[in-house]
């Protein structure tokens, strides 16, 4: 018979690296868990492993040259990071853009922010083991890919934004591939409410998992469909319009739980907002140039700019300095992955394991644009 | 944007030494480095600005302005107005009060302004490097910084 005396027998935390290679931090990404049995207590983010010093980077590089370096900081997203950076530019700049590359610009835009939720209705679904659910919206994503590619010759790092308008016009059979997708659409979002919305299994295991409520959301920075999950109206592209959002009629999706599951809908029901958008932009896309007469080379007078847009994650953020020459003195970016992803400890800290699965891929991180 | 300069006077009275900085496409504010917590703090209690939209520094190692300036972008949620303070500190020593306090958001944004340019920030609870290696030397944002050759030569 083994004998243990009582008070030799005692329990202790443990810690548990989760990643930098792990299929649910959706990256090269570590999460260091602090355990108590299976329950998560204290979760220390570990980042860096794709840091590539890009803002380094854009201190040698002239604000043209630049813009490719933007499509790899959100990967998921890329027209929406092209879009930032150049609009920054042209603030600093006061470059006005021509009318059809304002809609064009909408149109890529939209697009990118349906494919990058997409991507996050997929594998929060395939993270719950969910395979089946992870085949339709790859399926449509791949049709916005085409049509990036016929447009500017690449799906992912699409470098289409210039500053001044965009890189080429659309070609012809764009528009009805366009209309095509966004009459499918509504299709895909029906098998997803078929298949994950409803899911009972899917909803156990994320209601109530990872709730963050609103001022906490706000304090720590929370911005995108992650803060609107929480409850709050607030959306760049209608609170400060940029670009010519303010042409366009759409609702702000609002759910009110802050939990993983809201987060998760909530990308679903701003597909269908963005779809409206995209229709209105067809509608309205008037003929003409799709860039503006500017210099060759771009010397910006010194100063400064901070421009924000309404990212696919949440509020990305351009800081310019200018100091007159043809490089930016200074550009930081705010990606708003870096932030959520901050916010993450809170958010997971309380649960169990695989809760913390759940909530990592509800925060909808993308690495290249935690670690830059 | 007249509400602007009646705001910044009434800062002045309550803040001596801070300047206002209008003209841009966003108001600034430049303010001693040790009234910044205060200046912060009335500005999200009672001005409205709630929300640490970003924080991040310049470097300028030249001349006789030689300094860091450390740049906070606020914004009043939902209304989203916008807002810019800046602090400039003593570059061979910069050192500023954490705003953790006020705002959680600040904590991973403050780290990376650690690592990269340096920036002390006092009263910050977990100031480690955040992006580059822990036994990484220098800070890669400054001016002077030389990026490191890689394979195949200097």
């Amino acid at each position: 018979m083994l004998a243990v005396a009582k008070e030799d027998l005692y329990t202790q935390e443990i810690e548990l690296n989760m990643g930098p290679q792990h299929p649910s931090t959706h990256g090269v990404y570590r999460a260091l868990l602090t355990l108590d049995g299976e329950k998560v207590i204290k979760v220390e983010n570990i980042i860096g492993y794709l840091h590539r010093g890009i803002e380094k980077l854009a201190e040698d590089r002239t604000y043209t040259q630049f813009i490719p370096y933007t499509a790899r900081l959100d990967y998921l997203a890329g027209m929406l990071n092209n879009l930032g950076y150049v609009q920054a530019v042209e603030k600093l700049m006061g470059v006005a853009v021509p009318e059809r590359a304002e809609y064009l610009r909408i149109i890529m835009a939209e697009l990118s922010r349906i494919a990058s939720h997409m991507i996050m209705v997929a594998s929060m679904a395939l993270d719950l083991s969910g395979w089946t659910a992870w085949f339709p919206p790859f399926r449509e994503r791949e049709r916005i890919l085409d049509l990036f590619e016929m447009t500017c010759g690449s799906r992912i790092t699409v470098s289409y934004m210039r500053i001044g308008g965009v890189a080429a016009d659309i070609p012809d059979g764009f528009l009805p591939a366009l209309e095509a997708f966004l009459n499918d659409l509504p299709g895909m979002i029906a098998e997803m409410n078929g298949l994950i919305t409803g899911n009972e299994i899917f909803k156990a295991r994320c209601q109530g998992v990872g709730k963050i409520d609103l001022e906490t959301a706000l304090a720590y920075g929370l911005t995108g469909p992650n803060l609107r999950a929480c409850g709050l109206p607030f959306d760049l592209r209608k609170a400060k319009p940029y670009g010519i959002y303010d042409r366009f009629d759409f609702d702000i999706p609002t759910l009110s739980n802050g939990d993983s599951y809201d987060r998760f809908v909530i990308r679903l029901l701003e597909m269908e907002q963005s779809a409206r958008i995209i229709r209105q932009a067809m509608a309205a896309l008037p003929d003409g140039s799709v860039m503006a007469k500017v210099p060759r080379v771009l010397k910006p007078s010194p100063g400064e700019v901070y421009h924000q847009i309404e990212g696919a994650k949440g509020i990305l953020g351009y800081y310019l300095v200018s100091d007159g020459s043809n490089k930016p003195y200074r550009l930081h970016i705010h990606g708003p992955s870096f932030v959520n992803l901050g916010a993450l400890p809170r958010i997971a800290a309380g649960g169990n394991i695989q809760d913390f699965v759940v909530a990592i891929a509800s925060i909808d991180i993308v690495l290249g644009e935690v670690d830059r | 944007m007249g509400n602007t300069s009646d705001l910044i006077q009434k800062l002045q009275d309550l803040f001596p030494g801070l300047k206002g900085e209008e003209g841009g496409a966003m108001p600034g504010l430049v303010v001693p480095a040790d009234r910044l917590t205060a200046l912060m703090q009335e500005l999200k209690e009672q001005r409205g600005f709630n929300f640490l939209a970003d924080v991040t520094a310049v470097d300028y190692p030249e001349g006789d302005k030689e300094r860091i300036e450390v740049v906070y972008h606020l914004m009043a949620v939902p209304a989203a107005t916008e807002l810019r303070v800046k602090v400039s500190l003593d570059r061979q020593h910069p050192e500023i009060a954490s705003l953790t306090g006020l705002w959680p958001a600040a904590e991973v944004q403050e780290r990376e302004v650690y690592d990269l340019m340096g920036v002390i920030f006092t009263g910050h609870p977990n100031l480690q490097r955040i992006l580059c290696p822990d036994d990484f030397s220098g800070h890669p944002l400054r001016k002077d910084f030389q990026p490191a050759a890689t394979e195949g030569g200097q």
